[in-house]
């Protein structure tokens, strides 16, 4: 197995460029774990750690660029303002060594439909940023995620970052595991509420072979929430939503959960993360007024 | 003068970190510092790395096995199978029937059938490949009541297939079959109409009857360091073998047939051990590593990765059990009938033990004048199932324990109320008959539970909203919505040290010697030092029975007699009991002595003599002289005292086949909990508030360390309570990993409250009792009373999953 350590991104693209079977690593809580299972045996590691532009963030008027290194622990510390869901997602990821190594990119490169990047990235219609020695395109997270660890990174394509839209609204985010702690996802969800375009984001993990959006349920809840002053909604509004969230899961039987219970956790999260949102909402617009 | 035995209330010294005391851990320091070496640590130079090639059918036949291509990855030393083994080809702890590598059929899903040495791990996962094994795959044999019950169900094991056991498997798939019959149901004991007639007249007797079905998973040990060692060749022939295992002399018992040596060719040293719980009771890699190292000449490693750890012990017997109890008004217990399924997987290991125990202690601490209790252990081509801390007790304890809520709230009682109003004490007779002949306090350690103080509720945490204090946790799912408040009660009785006839005993050796003007003594043992803290308390009984501060361990080896196992809570109790036992013949030499040289006064007794301060005082006279002035160096020819003793506990009998009586147990233990959740009702997710727990242990020898197994019993219960399960489907494990087979994390166990009470036992060294399973047996059932008392649902299977809760069918 060849190790490449490029120190420039553009050293890293040529790496990419050359070594198309290779397997990028940064923090390698994944990566490492199916080396050591010997699930995985890859001709070329790239190491990426060395890449000073990955690990770089910052925020302009529209955006929060998220390098695709920055570890969970600095998105905790750093983006709980700008990008509230995928802090809160963030926070819930295993146990502090993994959230000092682990990395919001490599969550996108391994795509496992668990990942709880994900579902906030969904719900607040994130870009991704990817390079290559042909150049550099942003992709929705929305049309990133293609099939069962399958996305739309081209395989000469490395993830560079992530373009986090200004928050305008309430961002939650909730999951599912059978321990406080440490666990992997069995379900879980996004709800962001887009105040200056009315729009309604959603993201569920772990219910499907992909992460999904629940889109019928955003249809829903764009037309019937309260974009002035964001009155409570009826208890009739508050259930169908969290079923349409439901019924947009497809979700599995296996060792973490029953695909009925995916369905039924999906259901009362999404009632409560509405139920936060909409007192949140009226506690931001009680400040603006 | 016969050696004194100093009494309980005896121990005042003035030598520090003695019994009762909490010195540190010898071994403690490296520990926290990383630098203590496991068996997983271990390295030589010219050391080869050894592999296995596990089945990855649960059941299947064996047509070939072709090793060529394998032999030719360059790197490879050695590739074992079954026709290489140079002695027996079985081996086991209670029947010799588990082959060293699998021959004519795989049995469960991960059973070795080759091995391979090489000059890298890699390189010998890469032979393993190529290793060509020709299978004729069969159906599993997964349903442990059919193999129970069902005649007709496909045997695991063939009849006659080991013609050194011709009583082996007579029985089809059933390892054990053990009835218990007391009261009405003696007389009837044999026909299944006349139990059906006394049940149906003790049913019409009853005011209140409870019948349920309850399951206990399949339960892993979860320790931290993966089976490992080191096999060293030996210049006469022989094998020096370094190695993390519960009990050196059994592992060597069963090594050295196989390799077609005599015992003593078989040298064991006890590598670090990281974590056991029953775990490495069984062999997994040792015949392994030496038969490698003896065909190859080199020295073999072997470390099991996580996964292949899952394939490569034995877990807890999950469980089926059919529970009715009847009771008068007043509470008052009338009858009480169980039927109990354990799986044993397609090994025996101890399951025939853990048929014993689940057996005689299948109905609990309570007084019931009629009982009836069928219960079977059979082979499945399940992953082998054998020890674990609480050993069969556990499972039962999980159902009656349901049983006693069950009833309370039919009968509009407190749940503590009808255990007090049914409790056992001393000269109880559990249901084999056998009398509790020591302090059983179980009606007011129940009483004293229920009167510890409750945690504040959560409307009076100083942040009710903090992730930290809701079930969920910090991965957010409530702010408090659907969190609802439980409490429940859980008691346990288990068995302590070896039962069932087994001529159970440790030995020990203690050295006293003078080294640099300073007395030192040696305790050398074969125990196992699992984490438990062994280490420390023989330090602390060699510092109080002969008063001298410099205690050296020396490492647990063959080269000692058998220590027994440490599991059955019992190495306080046994090894404990041997260095004292070898501690007061070196104390009464030590006396010899002084008389031999003039140091005694005329008219003083040895009952008025003791060591104490590193001098031999009297309580008359003072001191009388120095260990240092009366021993002399020893590097100058001074005395050497050395004795090596034996302590065996009191003789115990099995049961009998019929009616299931006898004193078949040493000791008795006994832990109450008090568990309070908070359970999100609608998601299905439980958080732990307290779980407060008293303890009767007899004697406290080390504060810290009891309070450390008390809660670390504790946590592995409520593990079993919420979340840990391997579960196996058509006899595979679908989740082998510590990704998905769940432990407690920190944020999942409570803060305990510890009451801890000393009714010694008088047949017990310093009257102490095993204090490390019955923590482990009610912890579970009080975790899932206080969920039931949440949310008002049944509650059958332990572990309970999100899906019981919220009640979603699985």
């Amino acid at each position: 197995m060849e190790f490449l350590r490029p120190s420039t991104l553009v050293e890293a693209l040529e790496a990419r460029s050359a070594h198309p079977d290779g397997v990028p690593i940064m923090g390698g809580t994944d990566v490492m774990v199916a080396l050591n299972f010997d699930k995985s045996r890859p001709p070329a590691l790239i190491d990426l750690t060395r890449v000073p532009e990955l690990t770089e963030w910052g925020t302009d008027s529209d955006h929060t660029r998220l390098g695709a290194g920055v570890p969970y622990t600095k998105v905790i510390e750093h983006l709980s303002g700008a990008a509230p869901a995928l802090a809160k997602a963030s926070r819930s990821v295993a146990s502090p060594q993994i959230r000092n190594r682990g990395t919001v990119g490599g969550n996108l490169g391994g795509a496992s439909p668990a990942g709880e990047s994900h579902p906030p990235l969904l719900a607040t219609d994130a870009e991704i940023e990817v390079a290559s020695v042909r150049g550099t395109r942003r992709v929705k997270a929305r049309d990133f995620y293609l099939s069962l660890r399958k996305t739309a990174l081209a395989e000469d394509e490395l993830i560079t970052a992530i373009l986090l839209p200004r928050a305008t609204g309430p961002q939650q985010f909730a999951k599912i595991g059978t321990r406080n702690a440490m666990v992997i996802a069995v379900t879980s969800f996004s709800l962001a509420l887009d105040t200056d375009n009315r729009k309604v984001g959603t993201g569920v993990g772990s219910a499907g072979p992909t992460p999904l959006r629940a889109e019928t349920a955003e249809e829903f809840l764009e037309a019937e929430f309260d974009w002035e002053d964001g009155r409570p909604l009826a208890e009739s509004v508050v259930r169908r939503f969290g079923d349409l969230v439901a019924a947009a899961a497809r979700p599995i039987d296996d060792q973490r959960g029953s695909a009925d219970y995916r369905k039924h956790a999906l259901s009362v999260m999404a009632r409560r993360a509405l139920s936060w949102s909409v007192t949140d909402y009226r506690k931001e617009s009680s400040r603006c007024a | 003068m016969a050696a004194t035995t100093r009494t309980v209330t005896d121990l005042s010294s003035t030598t520090k970190d003695g019994v009762g005391a909490s010195p540190r851990r010898p071994d403690g320091t490296l520990k926290v510092t990383g630098e203590f070496a496991y068996s997983s640590d271990m390295w030589m130079e010219d050391m080869l790395w050894g592999a296995t090639l596990r089945s990855p059918h649960p059941h299947a036949r064996i047509l070939g096995i072709d090793i060529t291509e394998a032999l030719k990855v360059p790197g490879v030393q050695a590739v074992l199978t079954h026709e290489d083994v140079p002695g027996t080809k079985r081996y086991g702890l209670e029947h010799q029937d588990q082959p060293v590598l699998a021959f004519d059929k795989v049995r469960y899903k991960g059973e070795s059938v080759a091995i391979v040495a090489a000059d890298h791990p890699e390189t010998a996962r890469r032979a393993m490949e190529r290793i060509k094994v020709d299978y004729e795959v069969l159906a599993p044999v997964s349903d442990s009541r059919r193999a129970a019950l069902d005649p007709d169900y496909p045997l695991v094991h063939d009849k006659g297939e080991l013609p050194e056991h011709p009583e082996f498997n007579q029985s089809g798939n059933r390892l054990r079959y053990q009835p218990i019959r007391t009261g009405s149901f003696v007389d009837v004991a044999g026909s299944k109409e006349g139990q059906e007639k006394t049940l149906e007249r003790l049913r019409a007797e009853a005011d209140a009857v409870v019948a349920t079905e309850y399951e206990v998973g399949m339960q892993d040990q979860a320790f931290l360091g993966p089976e490992s060692g080191m096999a060293v060749p030996a210049e006469d022939g022989g094998v020096d073998l370094y190695v993390a295992t519960q009990w050196l002399h059994v592992d060597q018992k069963q090594i050295a047939p196989a390799l077609g040596l005599p015992q003593d060719k078989v040298r064991l040293t006890l590598a670090g051990v990281g974590g056991a719980f029953g775990a490495r009771e069984d062999l997994s890699m040792q015949i392994h590593a030496c038969m490698l190292a003896l065909h190859t000449g080199k020295p073999v490693k072997f470390v099991y990765n996580r996964e292949e750890s899952f394939y490569g012990h034995v877990h807890r017997h999950p469980a089926k059990m059919r529970y009715e109890h009847g009771a008068k008004a007043d509470g008052t217990l009338l009858y009480a009938t169980l039927e109990i399924i354990v799986d044993g997987g397609a090994y025996a290991s101890a399951t025939p033990a853990v048929v014993g125990v689940a057996s005689s202690l299948g109905i609990g601490p309570y007084e019931v004048p009629n009982v009836l209790v069928d219960a079977y252990g059979v082979y499945t081509t399940n992953p082998p199932c054998g020890a674990m801390r609480g050993f069969g007790a556990v499972q039962a304890c999980f159902g009656y324990e349901s049983q006693m809520d069950k009833l309370a709230e039919k009968l509009g009682m407190h749940p503590v109320d009808l255990r007090v109003k049914n409790a056992m004490a001393q000269g109880s007779r559990i249901i084999t008959g056998q009398e509790i002949d020591m302090p059983l306090p179980m009606a007011e350690m129940l009483e004293r539970c229920r009167d510890l103080p409750m945690p504040v509720e959560r409307t009076e945490l100083e942040d009710p909203t903090d992730q930290r204090t809701l079930p969920g946790g910090v991965a957010g799912t409530t702010r408090g919505e659907g969190v609802v408040r439980g409490v429940g009660y859980g008691v346990g009785l288990k068995n302590l040290c070896f039962s069932e006839g087994f001529d159970d005993y440790s030995t020990a050796r203690v050295r006293l010697e003078v080294v640099n003007g300073e007395p030192v003594v040696l305790v050398h043992t074969a125990a196992a030092e699992v984490g438990q803290g062994l280490v420390t308390v023989k330090g602390q009984i060699a510092r109080t029975e002969l008063g001298v501060e410099k205690v050296v361990i020396a490492p647990s080896d063959t080269q000692v007699g058998s220590a027994g196992s440490s599991s059955a809570s019992r190495q306080s109790y046994m090894t404990g009991g041997a260095v004292r036992t070898a501690c007061a013949s070196v104390r009464a030499e030590v006396f010899e002595l002084a008389r031999r040289k003039g140091l005694v006064p005329a008219g003083v007794e040895d009952t008025g003599l003791a060591l104490d301060g590193g001098k031999l005082v009297s309580a008359t006279d003072g001191v009388l002289v120095s260990l240092a002035d009366l021993l002399g160096e020893s590097a100058q020819g001074g005395e050497v005292v050395e004795h090596t003793r034996e302590y065996h506990h009191r003789p115990t009998e099995m049961i009998d086949p019929d009616l299931g009586q006898g004193d078949s147990h040493n000791q008795f233990g006994m832990c109450v909990h008090r568990a309070v959740v908070d359970v999100d009702v609608e998601l299905g997710l439980v958080k732990v508030v307290a779980l407060d727990a008293v303890q009767d242990v007899g004697k406290i020898l080390h504060p810290q360390q009891l309070a450390g197994q008390i809660q670390g019993g504790s946590a592995q219960g409520l593990g079993l309570a919420l979340m840990e399960e391997i579960q196996v489907k058509d006899s595979e494990i679908r989740n082998p990993s510590f990704t998905d087979y769940l432990i407690p994390t920190i944020l999942d166990t409570p803060p305990m409250r510890i009451d801890v009470l000393e009714r010694p036992d008088p047949h017990a060294p310093y009257g102490l009792r095993g204090a490390g399973e019955p923590p482990t047996l009610s912890s579970t059932p009080a975790i899932v009373a206080a969920v039931r008392d949440a949310t008002r649902r049944p509650l059958t299977h332990a572990p309970v999953r999100p899906e019981d809760i919220v009640g979603i069918d699985l």
